[in-house]
């Protein structure tokens, strides 16, 4: 987690020196698709990057938070009786907000529950434990899920018209995706505001740099860390709700792809490093679009995860976490 | 050195009376080798006759038994496997499952009207053992300078690439639908116990204890040698053991090799007994399910790992089987929560297998690190750091 906020316009730079290439042999729609497959996986990978950065843990039940959250929006919104397109603006504008607060709710307190149980108790057990009941509790949720939801996937109601295009500049953008991009910026910008300049967040970030020395200084350590399981589930959460707006559909093995990749994102970004997790998702997503207009979709995978071996091994700090370089 | 080790390792004998306990356990430290044939070959001849007394007689023909014998046999072999690189060099591989496909598809390639050729099976256990080997030291070699978690994600990821490579290479692998009728190994009527076949699963039986006591015993050995003292050393405290000497790159890489190969055997034996290779046996689940049983069974315990996986095997293909049948005869009502109706007698337990084994990880790493069937030096391991850390919390609540 890092101290410096004018790292955060490297983001929007970087996506703006991208906007500035030739993307005609793609096309405009593969660039907006790109960023708002990216727009997702930079969402879960924040929760990977801050639980790393805190506890040194890679939480695998992540990518299945993420899943969970998906499947929340769904009986939500169907149970709520929303079976399409809600054209009511006003209408809409509740429902949107309100299906993602109670995701983000629903889906924080799940984190803090799983590592209240599951990771608390293992905090100073050799460092395997608790990866092991990670990978436990991811395959726990995925069941629970199979159990109520069963194991086909389910079309969920896409309550944004996806067929909506707006003009943007001479260009015709997908309303849906558009919204989803700029849900994700609010949402980044508000967890960097909140790190960087509200207390819990300078107890999260003395957390994560040294534990003890924290504790001594009076920071109250189960709660902040606590809080950073609340704040990464939520923002899975909310990824989860942007799954079901933007393609209207989810399975209960979703979790573990969508995990993989936005793990390989926030090691991309430097794990630790909340910019660097954003920045690792967009990249992703530029990544995976582009494999996929080259013809290799089928490769799209190894592809990722051949760039995540590749970083590891010769930069293991990722593009911008420098601070984390001795314990990579 | 070997006799107090055998101690630890033997967690089983406990069940016995002392006296007897203590000469197996004196015979065992002696003869180490020896112990682990004769301890094979007991259970070996014990299981086929314990299946046909109710109640299990009466889940089916001893043949079919015997058929799932082989089937965990395969399953033993893969979890001693993975017990090098996760009990006993402390190496998170989440990936496991990629080398089995390896030495699968490498027997299946060499022996298959599909690729028209017909290499022997006995010296194929060999080569798929030496082909998983390299490709486990070729993945190793540029990751194993990471740290723990970071190796765990790198392995996860080629588990995932692995069998996406193999799906995709139709030239070599024949894509979605994989190599069938894989050549069944010949016995040149060595063993008199008939010839390998799908209707004969005594041969593939049989052929599968000897791979096992011969990969216990070689792993025992391994354990008590430098290599094994080196691995120990890396898991407790790698900086520790790189000041002591241990070249930590090389000895990882090793146990990674050996690791592999064994995963590399279990896969040419597995495919020749199915007769199938296909991209879609190897997924993550199959990792997962050989992680919990080397957990299950009690990490870096060769008994106690070996145990562990078929009685998770066993459980997983005969108990839940008989569970479903039998929560299905007796006709519950269906439990209806209004937003969620829960129709027991209709549950199919197997189907959720992964619950069980998610709940048996966390359980067993929150309440028993060490194990089912711990080794008494992990077990003290364990428990010393977690005593270590009470103690540290306790300091720092008096300051």
């Amino acid at each position: 987690m890092t101290r410096r906020p004018g790292r955060a316009l490297l983001v929007p730079a970087i996506l703006l020196l991208l906007a500035t290439l030739d993307w005609s042999y793609v096309g405009t729609e593969q660039f907006v698709n790109a960023l708002t497959i990216g727009a997702v996986y930079a969402l879960i990978a924040l929760g990977y990057t801050m639980v790393y950065g805190i506890i040194e843990l890679i939480n695998f039940a992540h990518g299945d938070v993420f899943m969970v959250g998906s499947f929340v929006t769904y009986w939500l919104l169907s149970s709520l009786g929303f079976n399409g397109t809600i054209s009511d603006l006003p209408l809409l504008v509740v429902v949107l907000v309100g299906t993602f607060l109670a995701a983000m709710v629903v889906m924080g307190g799940i984190g803090v529950v799983i590592e209240r149980f599951a990771y608390r108790p293992l905090r100073n057990a050799p460092r395997l434990a608790p990866l092991i009941t990670a990978i436990g509790v991811s395959f726990i949720l995925q069941n629970i899920i199979q159990i109520f939801f069963g194991p086909s996937p389910i079309s969920a109601p896409q309550v944004i018209d996806v067929q909506a295009r707006v003009n943007l500049g001479g260009v015709d953008v997908s309303v849906v995706k558009l919204f989803v991009i700029a849900v994700a910026f609010i949402l980044m910008i508000a967890l960097q505001t909140f790190v960087s300049r509200t207390r819990m967040g300078r107890a999260m970030r003395s957390t994560a740099i040294d534990r003890d020395a924290a504790q001594l200084m009076g920071v109250d350590i189960n709660t902040t860390i606590a809080v950073t399981f609340f704040i990464g589930s939520a923002l899975a959460g909310a990824a989860g709700v942007v799954q079901v707006l933007y393609l209207g559909t989810t399975n209960f093995q979703l979790g573990f792809q969508a995990g993989l990749k936005a793990f390989t994102s926030a090691v991309l970004g430097g794990i630790g490093n909340i910019t660097g997790a954003a920045l690792g998702g967009f990249l992703i997503g530029f990544i995976e679009v582009n494999s996929t207009v080259a013809g290799f979709s089928r490769w799209s995978e190894a592809i990722v995860f051949g760039i995540l071996v590749l970083v590891l091994v010769f930069r293991p700090t990722g593009l911008l976490g420098q601070q984390l370089g001795e314990r990579a | 050195m070997s006799a107090r080790r055998l101690q630890g390792g033997s967690a089983p004998l406990r069940l016995l009376p002392g006296a007897l306990r203590r000469g197996i356990e004196r015979f065992a430290g002696r003869h180490q080798s020896l112990a682990v044939l004769v301890g094979v070959a007991l259970v070996g001849a014990f299981l086929p006759v314990i299946v046909g007394v109710p109640p299990f007689s009466g889940f089916g023909n001893r043949n079919d038994f015997v058929d799932g014998f082989a089937n965990a046999g395969v399953f033993v072999l893969l979890a001693l496997g993975l017990n090098v690189v996760v009990g006993l060099a402390g190496l998170l591989d989440l990936g496991y499952a990629a080398f089995f496909a390896i030495g699968s598809y490498a027997y299946a390639y060499s022996a298959s009207p599909f690729s028209h050729l017909d290499v022997p099976f006995w010296p194929m256990l060999l080569v798929g053992a030496m082909v998983a080997a390299t490709f486990g030291i070729l993945l190793g070699a540029p990751t194993l300078r990471l740290r723990g978690d970071y190796l765990a994600i790198v392995t996860l990821g080629f588990g995932e690439i692995v069998p996406v490579v193999f799906l995709n290479s139709d030239t070599y692998t024949n894509g979605t639908n994989g190599i069938s009728a894989v050549y069944q190994p010949s016995a040149y009527g060595l063993f008199g116990i008939g010839s390998f076949g799908f209707g004969n699963p005594w041969p593939y039986y049989v052929t599968v204890l000897a791979i096992v006591a011969v990969a216990m015993m070689l792993l025992y050995r391994l354990q008590d040698s430098r290599l094994g003292r080196a691995w120990v050393a890396i898991r407790e405290d790698e900086v520790a053991a790189a000041s002591m000497g241990v070249n930590t790159v090389t000895t990882k890489l090793l146990a990674f090799a050996i690791g592999a190969s064994t995963a590399g055997l279990a896969g040419v034996f597995n495919a020749s007994k199915l007769s199938l290779v296909s991209p879609d046996q190897f997924g993550f689940t199959v990792s997962f399910t050989i992680l919990a049983m080397v957990v299950l069974g009690g990490m870096g315990n060769i008994w106690g790992v070996a145990i562990g996986a078929f009685t998770l095997y066993e459980v997983q293909s005969v108990f839940l089987k008989q569970l479903t049948n039998f929560v299905h005869d007796i006709h519950l009502p269906a439990v209806d929560l209004g937003f969620l109706r829960l129709d027991i007698s209709a549950i199919d337990f197997v189907q959720y297998q992964f619950l069980l084994y998610g709940l048996a990880l966390v359980s067993m790493m929150l309440l028993r690190p060490e194990g089912l069937f711990p080794s008494r030096e992990r077990k003290r391991e364990l428990h010393e750091s977690a005593e270590e850390a009470a103690e540290s919390n306790e300091e720092v609540v008096q300051a």
